[in-house]
Parts: C-alpha cells; sequence; structure tokens
C-alpha cells in the first residue's frame, strides 16, 4: 500500500512524519536542524527521494539543505569534498549564496521612504515540475533565485524585481517575502509568484518578463484600493488539471481567477472571516478547495475558539465548516500560509499545522481529523509526499 | 604558517559537523579576516554563516573575541594578539545572547 511522508517545518527545526495509506498510526522523526526555524521543506514531484530544505537562522542567516535518501540524511548541495574544490583550487560552497543580480537598489520602507534591497531568507522553495535538478526560491526581500545544479548555486531571475513597479513594493507586516510559486504543469515558463505586499506576478517566459496580474484585487488600506500593485497576497492554489483557475486568500477576501491571473472576482461567500493565510486544492476535485479563515488582521487567531477547516466544493462562495475531530473550544491558534497541504491518495488526505504546534491530518478529504502530533514547535510549514 | 584555535557557536559547530574547537592554519599576519578565511576555506558549509555573503559584513548577532577583548568592530586587516598566533588563546565567535 502506498503512503505519505509529512514535511513539517517549525521554529524549532524540522520534523518528517509517516504513515501508510490509512494516514492513521505516524512515525515521527526530529528534530532535524533542531534550533534552526524551518521555513520550508518541499519534495521534488519527480524523484521523491529528494527533500529541499529551507533552514535559517537570525544570528547566523540561510541555509539550504538537501536530501537525496527521503530525509535519512541531509547535506548542504555542494558539500562533498568532490564538489568542493572548483577549477580555481577555491571552496565553492555557495548553497547559501543568495545575491541578487547587479546594484540591488531600493523599494518602499513602511514609512514610504527609499529602502535598501536587503536579503533576508529563503521563504518557499519549489522543485521543478519537468527538471530534476532544477529548483526555485522564494525570498525575502522579495526576489525569485532558480537552481539548475540541485540547489549548489542560485541565480536571481531579476526580471522581476527590476520590473517598473519593484521600486514601489513595500513589506507586509510579516516582511517583503515572496512566498508563494505556482508552476504550469502544461508550461514550464509560465510560472506565478505572489509577494506581500506587492502581490501577483506572472511570467510566460520562464522568468525573463513579468506582469502584475491583480486586476479585480480590492485592498481598502491602500490609498488607490484597485492598483495594478501593492496587495497583500497571502497564498495563491490551483489545480493542475486547471491551471488557469487559480485561488486566492489574500490579507482579507479569498479571490478566483479562471484567465490565469488577469482577472480576479471574490468568492469569501459565508466564511465568518475571510481573513487567512493558507489556501489550497483538493488533489482529485479541482473546484473544492480549503481555507482557515482567522479572525482579523489585528486577531491572529479563529474565531470563537474554533479551529475550523472551510471547504467548498463549488470553487467558491459556498462554504462549509469542517470540524470532526478539530478543538471547538478555548482554541486560539492560526495556520501560517504555506501550512496547508493535500496529498494525492484515492482519498485525497488534507493536513495543516498550527502556530501552537498542532499538525492534523484529514484522510478523508476534510470529514475527519486527527492529530498526527499536537506538540511540535510553532508550525511554518507543512509539506506532503505521496509515495509510491 | 600559524595554527589557530578557534571556538564556534553551538549552531555552527553541527553545521561544519565538528567539536567545539577547530585549529585552521593561517598563513601571513594573523587578522580577524584571515581566520575567517581559513574557517571559511576548512568549512565552506560556513561560508555566509557569519559573514554576508558579497558584503562580507559581520552577522549582527555575532561578536568576536581574543584574549577576553571584544574585537567584533575592529576591521578584518586588525593584527591579533601573539596568543592567538601562537595557539595559546582561541579566537572565539560568539552568538548574541537573545531570547526570554
Amino acid at each position: 500500500m502506498s503512503g505519505v511522508r509529512v514535511l513539517v517545518g517549525t521554529k524549532k527545526g524540522a520534523f518528517i512524519c509517516t504513515s501508510d495509506g490509512h494516514r492513521k498510526d505516524w512515525k515521527i522523526e526530529g528534530p532535524i536542524f533542531g534550533g534552526w526555524e524551518i521555513y520550508h521543506m518541499k519534495g521534488s514531484p519527480i524523484d521523491s527521494n529528494r527533500i529541499y530544505v529551507s533552514q535559517s537562522s537570525g544570528w547566523f542567516g540561510q541555509i539550504i539543505q538537501r536530501s537525496d535518501d527521503g530525509g535519512k540524511t541531509f547535506a548542504t548541495p555542494g558539500s562533498t569534498p568532490e564538489d568542493l574544490v572548483s577549477e580555481m583550487g577555491w571552496p565553492q560552497g555557495e548553497s547559501n549564496k543568495f545575491v541578487y543580480d547587479g546594484v540591488p537598489g531600493t523599494h518602499l520602507w513602511y514609512d514610504n521612504t527609499p529602502h535598501p534591497w536587503e536579503f533576508k531568507r529563503v521563504w518557499h522553495l519549489e522543485p521543478s515540475l519537468t527538471e530534476p535538478d532544477t529548483v526555485y526560491a522564494g525570498v525575502e526581500d522579495a526576489a525569485l533565485f532558480k537552481s539548475t545544479d540541485a540547489g549548489r548555486s542560485w541565480q536571481e531571475l531579476s526580471g522581476l524585481r527590476t520590473h517598473n513597479t519593484g521600486k514601489e513594493w513595500q513589506p507586509g507586516a510579516g516582511g517583503m517575502c515572496l512566498h508563494t510559486i505556482l508552476i504550469d504543469p502544461m508550461n514550464p515558463e509560465r510560472i506565478w509568484v505572489a509577494i506581500s505586499a506587492a502581490g501577483c506576478f506572472r511570467t510566460d517566459d520562464g522568468g525573463k518578463t513579468w506582469k502584475p496580474t491583480n486586476k479585480g484585487l480590492i485592498s481598502n488600506f491602500m490609498p488607490v484600493p484597485d492598483a495594478e500593485f501593492g496587495h497583500c497576497v497571502h497564498r495563491i492554489a490551483s489545480h493542475p488539471s486547471k491551471p488557469d483557475t487559480l485561488y486566492m486568500q489574500k490579507h482579507w477576501d479569498v479571490m478566483r481567477s479562471d484567465d490565469g491571473g488577469d482577472s480576479w472576482r471574490e468568492v469569501s461567500g459565508n466564511l465568518p472571516s475571510d481573513f487567512g493565510f493558507p489556501i489550497d486544492v483538493h488533489a482529485h476535485e479541482p473546484e473544492t478547495i480549503y481555507v482557515v479563515p482567522i479572525l482579523s488582521d489585528s486577531e491572529h487567531f479563529v474565531p470563537e475558539g474554533k479551529l475550523r477547516v472551510y471547504r467548498s466544493k463549488c470553487g467558491g462562495n459556498e462554504w462549509e465548516p469542517l470540524t470532526n475531530g478539530l478543538p471547538q473550544q478555548d482554541c486560539y491558534v492560526n495556520i501560517l500560509r504555506d501550512a496547508m497541504a493535500v496529498d494525492r491518495l484515492d482519498d485525497c488526505g488534507i493536513y495543516f499545522g498550527t502556530t501552537s504546534g498542532e499538525v492534523y491530518c484529514s484522510p478523508d478529504g476534510g470529514d475527519h481529523w486527527n492529530p498526527i502530533n499536537l506538540h511540535f514547535p510553532g508550525v511554518l510549514s507543512v509539506e506532503v509526499q505521496t509515495l509510491p | 604558517m600559524s595554527s589557530v584555535r578557534v571556538i564556534l557557536p553551538y549552531h555552527l559547530r553541527n553545521l561544519a559537523q565538528v567539536g567545539q574547537e577547530i585549529t585552521v592554519q593561517v598563513d601571513g599576519a594573523v587578522t580577524i579576516g584571515s581566520i575567517l578565511d581559513a574557517i571559511e576555506l576548512a568549512y565552506p558549509v560556513i561560508r555566509g554563516t557569519i559573514r554576508e555573503h558579497g558584503t562580507l559584513k559581520r552577522r549582527p548577532f555575532l561578536r568576536f573575541f581574543a584574549c577576553a577583548e571584544d574585537v567584533s568592530m575592529e576591521g578584518y586587516d586588525f593584527v591579533l594578539p601573539s596568543e592567538i598566533g601562537d595557539g595559546k588563546e582561541p579566537f572565539m565567535v560568539i552568538g548574541a545572547i537573545a531570547g526570554g
């Protein structure tokens, strides 16, 4: 029977949880990289043994780790003795070298003054759907990097940051991060990214040029609520079979696009709050989507002390709360933007982790929930690999 | 050539898979910069963690100590006391204590 491997990034290390297809009994390994913040870890869709990890710390900066044996061992890419010596005899060791292309210039700071572009960390790693050694990294301050040597070295796709709007991008409360990377499974040259708080952008030429794709978004905190850019997009998601249909959880509002992001419409419908961070799509039902509303931008916890995942089976507007197995009183947690995932087993599993360290799994599309573990450090990211 | 003893913070020891103290070989004057160069040459995984790639700026939560003196604010060309080059005293990279 096939199984799953859940990759959990936390504020204090990484954990790997494995189970068979029943997703009832779990083996938990970790902490890996104990004491470090693990913003994201994600497996290659081509090679399930390959896992990329973003490991960072306020003291020591950014580290990239890679496993080629399904998480049994990790190493910084290019750190074998033969890797480390270049033709010049100087160690390379550049897997954590994220340097902006050219003179970085400035973006706007919170107070509207120019602020130098400064690399802080990798928020999201997105392995290519087709090339085993290609992986993208979304970073703070917002930029997109690409590696074609499995993380040994990184080059910025600077057409995004140097877009003519880039000088006016501003950070959200969590920093100016590029947190979402969606690759079109039918056209690897077409990629969407989302930046807090610059909005959604799309390239149709593999990252050379980009266009803002924010038409239809309304952000009332902005001087021009329907501006071309500047929206605090929290996450976007799509189903592989319908790449033109995108779903978005924005700072406020759940949105939908059916034209590849060229235009958006609101589908918040009957949600108790349309503020939240994660959004994801059922593996086999392109119109079934999941969000976890929280109370507001000022109160980052679920409403009424009830942890409820909301599901829409019709692509938005009509939502139902999913509560079976989730705490329904005195619960005040948040779920961060990369902390929800779906597996691809026949009965699609849904997973999420909370800021209080709980990770839940629903093996039946959200109808019933069981904890994988209730006592991890605060969860930053959850990804799942469906194993053969 | 000087054999310089270096003490790294806990997380960098784990990253480099070394014990509490390492010894690096420094050619020429024993300065902060030449020791950091030697550390990064011997343990490339550490490149970028003590000082940033590109700018080579010391990470703000790290400090350098030599012979019980904080030399963090000195330039990379600062020549360290002879006890460091002689191996009598270690060069220490220390992470700031923070948290609550």
